[in-house]
């Protein structure tokens, strides 16, 4: 059962070794607050929806399930949608599409697929979890070292001295792809080293 | 017997496609209308806030926030009912997608109070910049008698003129063309109600 939602922490990271979803995990990224919002956002959709979709899965006719799971996916995409609209507005336009388009995050769709239809609700819960918790972050990490380096700040507190010039790349789309791919051979690295002491 | 029936009907593929979306379906309409009910006032109150806290920015003073017959037109009235000034949202294509701003301008609209803008995707730490004091400020009493003009690496000459963002002459000169073209608008409408 542990393993069930730490697998989605490390080994099977979504953003870090399943490299899904990146469509919201470059553009929304800018800042830290923007990541872990995101990363909220995404971990309420994926557990709830594992959680509907693990409990109706027997009663799933299999030629229609992937328009179901995606009407499922897309009502709590929806009321996150208009959760966040209707208390943090000004997160809201700061994330702008990319709420809506957590839909079509493969991150979610994969889970339900690949283990909420084949598991009990308890476990579908916790891998859910798992996964929404390590991509959250995931993009936190990813939206801190391009708030420091782009802006001098982390979650809107300065860190940077007053003669630090914000690299603007960072905070541009190109930022996106050179913090990613560093993290992600950072990732490998310590992963490496780890598996390595085990064996 | 109405079991047997529905039992056979099941049996059916056509039959349970049918039903069991059309279950999920309705669920997740309903779930949405609550969701909606609860969510759409606030979001509501939240858009006019952010409106009403523009309009405040622009005229210090400002008590109450009247609405016009012209959508996203408003009148900026102090305590005593006195007109400051009429403030309007104007939207246009910048460099990267849609720029929306809100301006102010004096009553009789001989000279521009301020202006905020509202939303944009322009470049960070380039064409963003247009939403930070440093260039939004220019506009506040900019004379009205000529179109707003900007230049490029000195210092204005004129009361029309503002001077673009080094970098980011797109940026700029699409706010000046969105005030333009708006005040202009709003030009004819106040004075057509006059």
């Amino acid at each position: 059962m542990i393993k069930d939602f730490a697998k989605g922490l490390w080994k099977e990271n979504p953003v870090f070794v399943q490299v899904l979803g990146m469509c919201p995990t470059l553009a929304v990224t800018t800042k830290a607050l923007f990541g872990l919002s995101m990363g909220l956002a995404t971990t309420f959709v994926v557990v709830s929806s594992g959680l509907v979709i693990s409990s109706i899965r027997r009663f799933v006719p299999d030629q229609v399930r992937i328009p179901m799971f995606t009407v499922i996916i897309a009502t709590f995409v929806t009321a996150a949608d208009y959760f966040l609209k209707a208390n943090f507005f000004q997160i809201s336009k700061a994330l702008g599409p990319y709420v809506p388009l957590i839909v079509v995050n493969c991150l979610i769709l994969g889970r339900a697929e690949a283990f909420a239809s084949k598991h009990g609700v308890a476990r579908s819960g916790l891998d859910a979890l798992g996964m929404g918790v390590g991509f959250t972050c995931a993009l936190v990490v990813l939206g801190a070292c391009r708030e420091i380096l782009g802006a001098g700040t982390v979650f809107g507190a300065r860190i940077m001295g007053e003669g630090f010039t914000n690299w603007i790349i960072m905070v541009l789309p190109a930022g996106a792809f050179i913090t990613l791919g560093l993290l992600v051979g950072g990732f490998n690295i310590i992963d490496k080293k780890v598996s390595k002491k085990k064996g | 017997m109405a079991d047997n029936v529905f039992k056979k009907a099941w049996g059916n593929d056509i039959f349970r496609i049918i039903v069991s979306l059309a279950i999920v379906g309705s669920a997740s309409g309903m779930a949405l209308v609550f969701v909606y009910n609860y969510a759409s006032p606030k979001i509501s109150i939240n858009i006019k806030h952010e409106t009403e806290k523009a309009i405040r920015n622009i005229f210090p003073g400002t008590e109450k926030v009247g609405k016009t017959s012209e959508k996203g037109v408003y009148k900026a009235e102090s305590g005593k009912g006195e007109l400051l000034g009429y403030a309007f949202v104007a939207e246009g294509n910048g460099y990267q997608g849609i720029i929306r701003l809100i301006a102010g301008v004096d009553p009789a609209i001989t000279e521009m109070k301020g202006m905020e803008v509202l939303e944009s995707s322009e470049t960070p730490g380039l064409g963003a910049e247009i939403a930070n004091p440093p260039f939004r400020n220019q506009f506040s009493g900019l004379k009205l008698d000529h179109a707003i003009e900007y230049v490029k690496n000195q210092k204005p000459q004129e009361d029309y003129q503002i001077e673009a963002i080094t970098g980011a002459t797109i940026s700029s000169r699409a706010v000046v063309n969105i005030l333009n073209k708006r005040i202009d608008e709003v030009r004819k409408l106040i004075k057509a109600k006059q």
